[in-house]
Formats: C-alpha cells, structure tokens, sequence
C-alpha cells in the first residue's frame, strides 16, 4: 500500500521536474504541451509548458503533505512536498471568495500549512504551537477562511525544518478591481535554496561550529591584499579590532553555497528556468523569496524593472536594476524586454557565495550570459553601531570599507574615507528632499543604546543604532545601478488607518555567534520568555525593532500588517516581512485589528528555531 | 577570570566537595530534556486531546462570546497545554573535538620511543547548561617524564557571553617508576573566546591531599586559505605544592608551544602536521631528569584534529 503510494508520487514528480528537463534540452516542448492543459500564465497560452506549478484554483482545495523523492544534478534525496512537488502547486483565487483547503498528512510526524502574508482568523493561521496543535500523521486539517486581499503571496510548513527540505509554494489572489498597472503574462518566479543536508543536520553543524558553512572568511592573502590596498596600519587596526571584538567581519550568511543549490522555480542555475516572451511584451514576474536561509539580490542585465507591488501590496511604481530580497519577501515587477533575445534572472546570494538563475527568452532553449560574481562583502563600522558625527560619513572608515578592489574605489592610506566617498552613489539620494509628502523616520537620527546589554544570550548592542531605509543595505552600497530602498516604497493608495501610533514598544533583536549559535529578541530565546507581547485590541502602535546584531534579518508578524515608517506619509506601505540591517532602528506602524495570538519571528529558519521568536497577543 | 590565588582556592575546597556533587544533579537533567525529542523530529508528538481542543473549531468571525457576560475570550488566546512549543530552541546536543590527536616520531636518534599525544574534550546540552567531558593524555614529554592521563567530568553554565564556568572531578593517572599512580581533583575552570579571539582554557585544580595546581591553555586560528589553517597553542601547568609521586615540582611546572598546520578536509576532519616545543622547569625539570627523561624538547607532530 504504502510502496504504490510512494511509486505514485515518483511518477508524478518525474512527469513534472524530469520530464519537463529533457523536454527542454531536447526541445521537445511543443510535443508534450497537451500533457500539461493547465498552467500559470495569466493572459496568454503558456509557451513553455510545465515551467511554472500546476495550478489550483475554487472554493475546495485538497493538498497532500507525503515524503517525495527529489533529483536535482543527478543525486535524490527524500523530500517533503505538497502534492508531490517543489515548489508545491499555485493556488489561485480570487479576492472576496470563501476558501476551504483540506491539508492531509502524509508524513509520520507533524506538520503545519502557514498562509504567508494572508489576514485570517488565528486558529487558520497555521502555526503549531501558536494558532492550532499541527496536524498529526494521518489527519486531515481542514482549513476556512474568507479572502479579503489580493497580490502574490506564498504558503509553506511551519513545523521544524520541513520547509528547508520542500514544503513551499506560492499563491496568487486575483483582485476584484482591475490591477492598476498593465501586462500581458505574468510568471512566478520562486527563489529557494536546497540542500542535500537534513535540516537537522545543518543546524546542529551551526549549533557546533556557527562558522561551518562560512568559506569566504578573511584568510593570509586577503590581509596581505589588504595592506596593498589600505597600507599596514589601517589593515592591522581593523584586523585587530575585529580580533578584539571576537566577530566575524565576513558572515552574512549563515547557511552558503558551500552546501546550498539554490533553486528557482525548484530548478537549479544549470537547469535554467526560462520563462517565454514575444518581444515589446510586458511581463510581470511575481518574485517569492521562499528560501530558509538565503537573501537575494535580484537583478535581470539589460532590463529595468519596474517594482509595482511589495508583498502582495500595491506601490507607487518604482524602477530599479537591482533589488534586495529578504526571506519570504515578495515583489512584483513590470519588465518589457524588447529585444529577440534572452535575458539572465540573476538572483545572486547576499553573501556571494552562489546564485540561482533563470532566462527570460523568447524561445525555448536560449539563454543569456551570467553576470560576473560580485566578490563577498565586508561588514563596517555601520553594521557595528558605532557612532558616526557625519551620517554618510565614517560609513567607509580607512579599512572598514567593503572588499570591492576595483582601483576607482580603491583606499589610499592618506585620505581613505574622502576618496572613498566619492564613490558612493547612493550618497545623493537621500530621498525626501523637497518633496511634500514625506513624513519624518522615526530613527533618522542615531540613538544611543541603553544600558542593557541583554545578557548573555546576546553577544553585541548596536551602540548607536539608526534608521537606515534610504541606504541599500551592505554589498550593494557601491552598485553603479539603481537599487530598491525601503524609502522607494510608497503605497499607491493611502491606507485608512491613518492614526498616529500612541504608543511604542521597542524589541532588541539579539543574539551570540561568538561560539554558539544563539537568537533571540531582547536577549531572550523564546522558551524563556514565553509570555505573549500584549497589543489591546483596536489600538494603533509603533513597534521599533534595534537590530543589536551583526547581520539582517527578515522580521515576520503573523495576522496584521506592518506600515513600514519611511517617510512616506500617508502613502506609508504594508509589509508582512521587514529586512532590518545591523544596526539599524526600525519603526512598523501596527493597527492591532486581528484579535488572538499571533506568532511574530524572523523568518531565517534556524534563527527562528534558535529562539527568534515571540507571540503576539492582541486582546482587548 | 577566575583568581589562581592559591589560599583563596584552598577555602574553596569544601565548596568545591559539595558542588561536585550537585553538579551529577544538572547533568541527569539534560538527559532527560533530550528525551523530548530534537528539533525538527516528531516532538510535537501527538499530545492527548485535552478539554481545550473545543477551540479548534472557533467560528470564523474572529471573536466569540464565552462564558457569556462580562468574560470574552477571543479564538485562541489561551495557550493550550497539550500543544508542542512553536520553536524547539531548547534542544540538546552532542559535541566532541579531538583537538589534539597525534604521533610524536623519535626524530633525536635517542634512547626514546616514538610518542602519542591527545587533548579531546566535548559537551552535552544545550545553550547554558552542558555537561563537559575532556581528556589529556601523553607520553614522554618534557613535562611528565612517562605517561599522563586525566580525564575531566564538569558541569559548565554559559556566562558573561563568552565564558562557561565549569566546575567537577578531575581523574589523573601517571606511571611512575614503573607502577602506576591515579589521584583525583576538584576541578573548577573557565573555558571559552577572550578578546582577540583565543580559546581558553584555564582551571584550578585542588587534588584529594589539599595540592593545588592549575592549568593554562590558549589557542588560536590563523587562515592560511579557507582550508589551510595554522593553529597555535599554549599551554602550561603551575602547581603550588610539590608532588613528587606525580613528577610536578612547585612553581611553573612546564611550557608547551606548538604550531599545528591542519588542512581542513572537511570542517569536521583535518589531518595536520606541526611542531612542539616543551619545556620543564625549576623542580618539575629535576624531576623529570631523575625519571630519565628530557625536560627541554622539540616534538615534531603529526595528527588529526576532527570532531563530530
């Protein structure tokens, strides 16, 4: 019974991902195209059949959690998957409808649907622990809820490390109204990162050796390079500083490519996901950052993006060359390739060490060239908190500046920080000058850290910490090109909860890498501080997260929506999931609608399961 | 850091008798955390259906009106007990590193034999509380003219941010002309990154006849390339009284200066090769000379450092 069941899924997932590779190298699409009746794209045929999930659309959907064989260059491994495959199948609705999904558990442990970015009743929200108890080997969860948003969004496994090993997917939810932008297809584009490693696996490697995975570490060459490009002191006072401080300047990832394949749409970068256009087409590509462990910078070499939505939320258009995706992030973006050629999606890793990657083509089988790697970046004295009389200042101190060595930018022992100024291209956009609807930043002004050092859970406080939404975010601070800021982010229309929030709270977002592997909020892993943050029904706060730590993190709240604070006014936009860069101070506008208990984290997997994680309870 | 100050160490006796053996207490409680279940397993094993799962089927709507009147109570505001945690952030692991594991040629053409050399230590817990187990033994060094084991039982409590302070019995055994000799310690020691990223290790300990000694180790990582990793250790031992039985003399008993270049395989396996400078001091040294052995040497090494 059971061996039928599992050959059943074999078949199935073969049909999908193998299949629709062979097809593809021997360009045998138009031959299987009746195979595959049902795809994704929105206003014309499919062209490239099966290079995007199989879809599920109506008022009763059933999904199947099951162990499932995947391959990926040659190697298999057991992975977990909704309906047999990964990313799991689109679900697509429509805004206003009633919606009843029937999750059957497969597996012989827990496991848990959580609807990422959609407001529903709380014990819908899918968070075992949090909102209901999980759903057990053998049973069928049934989840009701009303949709009363549209946009791009994603669901995924919120029990352990089952979405690490392939329970993600996306979901789209059509609105009511006609969209304010114009396109003629759209394609999913999933980005995620796999390994070969059980989860458990990985983590206990962190929990040992919180530097595993981190081969890009400051070696012998790199200092000797360094003293060329910085001369011997400003080379050995940050060498040193950095000794004394017991960090590392180099980790900002802490899962890499050393052990991740990083996947678009469940394909790898040589298995080149492509997804077809006639050129002076505009295609929206709905981006879905469903990797466990992996920030992306996403850009495609030839084209300008034009970003229209931010986590399923419509923005005042914005056009970049290059954005940043924190985990479970979502963008969509307008782009209009014109020419009869391919382009590279070329989502690079934000630490340098691997990318994943698709092609934009206008026939099967072309693809484009791969943009040179950019070489890892270097954390500054910025990420440190320390404090800067000048804000644009200081922020490329002699030595502190990042590893790019590109002889425009490199630092003279004399007078590094001006000529290293000079190449800031992000220096001048400073937004908000001259224009009318900006409001003020809660923490555009450094603030100096308390007293608190949050114990021993926590290894550094950012001793002045700061708002920084109108700086890209370290590694792309020297980019040529535009970049997507949170200051970019204006919501199309104003939200009509437009009250000032009347109280704040202020979370520390925490954590110790200097020998164990430690996250936190306030210096408090979740088991010892299980009590819920209270926010009374009705109210309109401000929460302000201090990020004490020395890397990003995307910072997820369950249930109600975050009104990023960038100065946008009444045009300030929604968010599920908010990047907060080392020592930064970012403030979220919260109107606390959604009665129940909430699970608020950070949506790295392992800082989450490390104890980054609270419940929110909003009573009256 | 700790005090060596010696009488302060010697009122810590009877405090030390007693923690040692409360220290047996936390360790049986790791054990039985681990019996939850690890991280992402089937730990949210399937509770009993208590009274609470009536919430389950809370109405859409979001709010509900219960026990009537005065008291409202919303979908799911009360944690329910038979629910597995969100996050398993309190989960146990095992570590062990065999830091030092090696074979010392006879290179002198002496009268001496090839010699072996191992530190090995290793944890069981959790992010505060672990149960610490380390172990040393040589032959033939300059310090201890035979052979030289102990092995080392402690409870450790993460502080301070960088530090475990960790306290438990010490077994050491040596042969001594000819016949072999064991005593047991009190252990209490700090272990963990000083600034300037070291690992250190430096205990106290107070053997069963009231000697104190102690021991200082410090080492460091330089990268060579991302694999290729050059590790310099420090070590030395101090001891107050001396104890002849044992080869240590009071005072500075040795200095150990090594160089181990390792190639990292794996991060968890790295055959290395290295030097070893030992030197024996003062009334340690004339011990070591009357066993017949060599206070002042040069080792070449050759060895694995891996763990799992």
């Amino acid at each position: 019974m059971q061996s039928k069941k599992k050959a059943q899924d074999k078949t199935g997932l073969i049909s999908r991902r193998v299949l629709l590779k062979r097809a593809g190298t021997l360009g045998l699409l138009a031959a299987i195209q009746p195979l595959f009746p049902a795809c994704a794209s929105h206003r014309l045929p499919p062209m490239i059949p099966g290079t995007q999930p199989s879809t599920l659309s109506g008022e009763v959907i059933d999904l199947v959690i099951s162990e499932t064989p995947f391959t990926l260059g040659g190697r298999t491994a057991t992975a977990m998957t909704i309906n047999g495959t990964i990313p799991g199948p689109l679900i697509r609705l429509k805004e206003d409808q009633e919606l009843t999904l029937r999750v059957t558990n497969r597996l012989a442990e827990v496991t848990s649907i959580h609807w990422h970015g959609i407001l529903l009743p709380p014990v819908m929200d899918g968070v075992p622990g949090v909102s209901f108890g999980g759903i057990q080997p053998g049973a069928t969860f049934t989840y009701r809820f009303p949709i009363k948003q549209s946009g791009t969004y994603w669901y995924h496994s919120h029990s352990g490390g089952q979405e690490m090993r392939g329970m993600y997917a996306p979901m789209i939810l059509d609105p009511l109204e006609p969209e304010p932008f114009h396109y003629d297809r759209d394609y999913i584009v999933m980005l995620s990162d796999w390994t070969f490693e059980s989860p458990e696996s990985v983590f206990a490697n962190l929990k040992k050796l919180p530097g595993y995975y981190n081969f890009q570490q400051r070696t012998a060459g790199e200092f000797f390079s360094n003293i060329a490009n910085w001369g011997v002191w400003a080379t050995l006072r940050n060498y040193l500083m950095w000794d004394q401080m017991r960090m590392d300047p180099t980790d900002f990832a802490d899962v890499t490519g050393y052990t991740f394949t990083y996947l678009m749409n469940g394909l790898s970068p040589g298995a080149n996901w492509t997804g077809l256009f006639r050129p002076g087409e505009k295609i929206r590509l709905r981006f879905i950052n469903a990797a466990s462990m992996t920030f992306y910078d996403l850009r495609i070499p030839g084209l300008t993006m034009t970003v229209v939505q931010a986590d399923g939320q419509n923005i005042q258009p914005v056009a970049v060359e290059e954005l940043r995706m924190g985990v479970a992030e979502t963008y969509d973006v307008i782009v209009e390739p014109t020419g009869d050629r391919p382009y590279t999606i070329f989502a690079e890793t934000l630490d340098r060490s691997g990318y994943a990657r698709g092609t934009l083509a206008p026939r099967p089988g072309m693809s484009a060239e791969i943009p040179e790697r950019r070489p890892r970046p270097l954390r500054t004295m910025e990420d440190m908190g320390m404090k800067m009389d000048h804000i644009d200042m200081g922020t490329d101190m002699p030595g502190m500046g990042s590893s790019d060595e590109k002889p425009s930018s490199k630092l003279s022992a004399n007078t590094p920080s001006m000529e290293q100024m000079q190449h800031e291209p992000h220096k001048d956009r400073m937004p908000g000058m001259g224009d009318q609807s900006r409001s003020k930043i809660p923490g555009a002004e450094a603030v100096k850290h308390g007293p608190e050092d949050h114990g021993t859970g926590n290894q550094t406080v950012a001793e002045y910490s700061q708002n920084r939404f109108g700086k890209p975010g370290r590694g792309l601070e020297n980019s040529p090109w535009r970049v997507l800021l949170y200051t970019d982010l204006k919501s199309l229309v104003p939200y009509p909860d437009q009250r000032e929030p009347e109280r704040e709270i202020e979370l520390h977002v925490t954590g110790n890498m200097g020998d164990r592997y430690m996250w936190s909020f306030d210096g408090k892993k979740y088991s010892d501080a299980p009590e819920p943050i209270r926010f009374r029904y009705g109210e309109r706060l401000r929460v302000t997260f201090v990020n004490d730590t020395m890397m990003e993190h995307p910072l997820h709240l369950h249930g109600m929506w975050m009104h990023l604070e960038n100065g946008t006014g009444p045009y300030l936009p929604r968010k599920h999931t908010v990047i907060v860069k080392p020592a930064e101070r970012v403030s979220v506008a919260i109107s606390a609608d959604a009665p129940g208990r909430w699970a608020f984290h950070c949506h790295l997997l392992f800082h989450m399961e490390a104890g980054m994680f609270r419940v929110i309870k909003v009573s009256d | 850091m700790m005090s060596l100050c010696p009488s302060y160490a010697i009122r810590l006796i009877g405090l030390l008798s007693v923690v040692v053996c409360a220290s047996v207490a936390p360790a049986q409680t790791l054990l039985n955390a681990s019996s939850k279940g690890n991280m992402f397993g089937p730990s949210n094993s399937a509770g009993p259906l208590g009274p609470s799962a009536r919430t389950v089927q809370a109405p859409l709507g979001g709010r509900s009106e219960i026990l009537g009147g005065s008291v409202r109570t919303l979908p799911n505001l009360s944690l329910q007990q038979d629910w597995a945690p969100p996050v398993n952030d309190q989960e146990n692991h095992l570590f062990t590193l065999f830091d030092v594991l090696e074979y010392r040629p006879n290179t002198s053409g002496g009268e001496h034999t090839s010699d072996y050399r191992w530190d090995i230590e290793g944890w069981y817990g959790g992010d505060y509380n672990r149960l610490w187990f380390k172990s040393e033994g040589q032959r033939d060094t300059a310090f201890k003219a035979d052979y030289d084991v102990d092995f080392q039982l402690l409870y450790g409590r993460f502080l301070r941010k960088y530090y475990d302070l960790q306290i438990g019995p010490r077994l050491e055994t040596q042969t001594f002309r000819g016949r072999n000799v064991t005593r047991g310690f009190a252990a209490i020691g700090i272990e963990g990154i000083v600034p300037y990223d070291y690992t250190m290790e430096a205990t106290l300990f107070i053997d069963q006849n009231g000697a104190v000694s102690g021991r200082l180790t410090l080492t460091k990582d330089l990268l060579l390339t991302q694999r290729l990793i050059l590790q310099g250790r420090f070590e030395t031992n101090v001891a107050i009284q001396r104890v002849e039985e044992f080869t240590t003399g009071s005072g500075l008993n040795n200095l150990e200066f090594g160089m181990r270049l390792r190639y990292e395989i794996r991060r968890e396996f790295a055959p290395y090769v290295g030097f070893s400078l030992d030197r024996s001091f003062g009334e340690t040294a004339t011990l070591v000379r009357q066993e017949g052995g060599n206070p002042s040497q040069i080792r070449f090494v050759a060895g694995v450092r891996m763990w799992f």
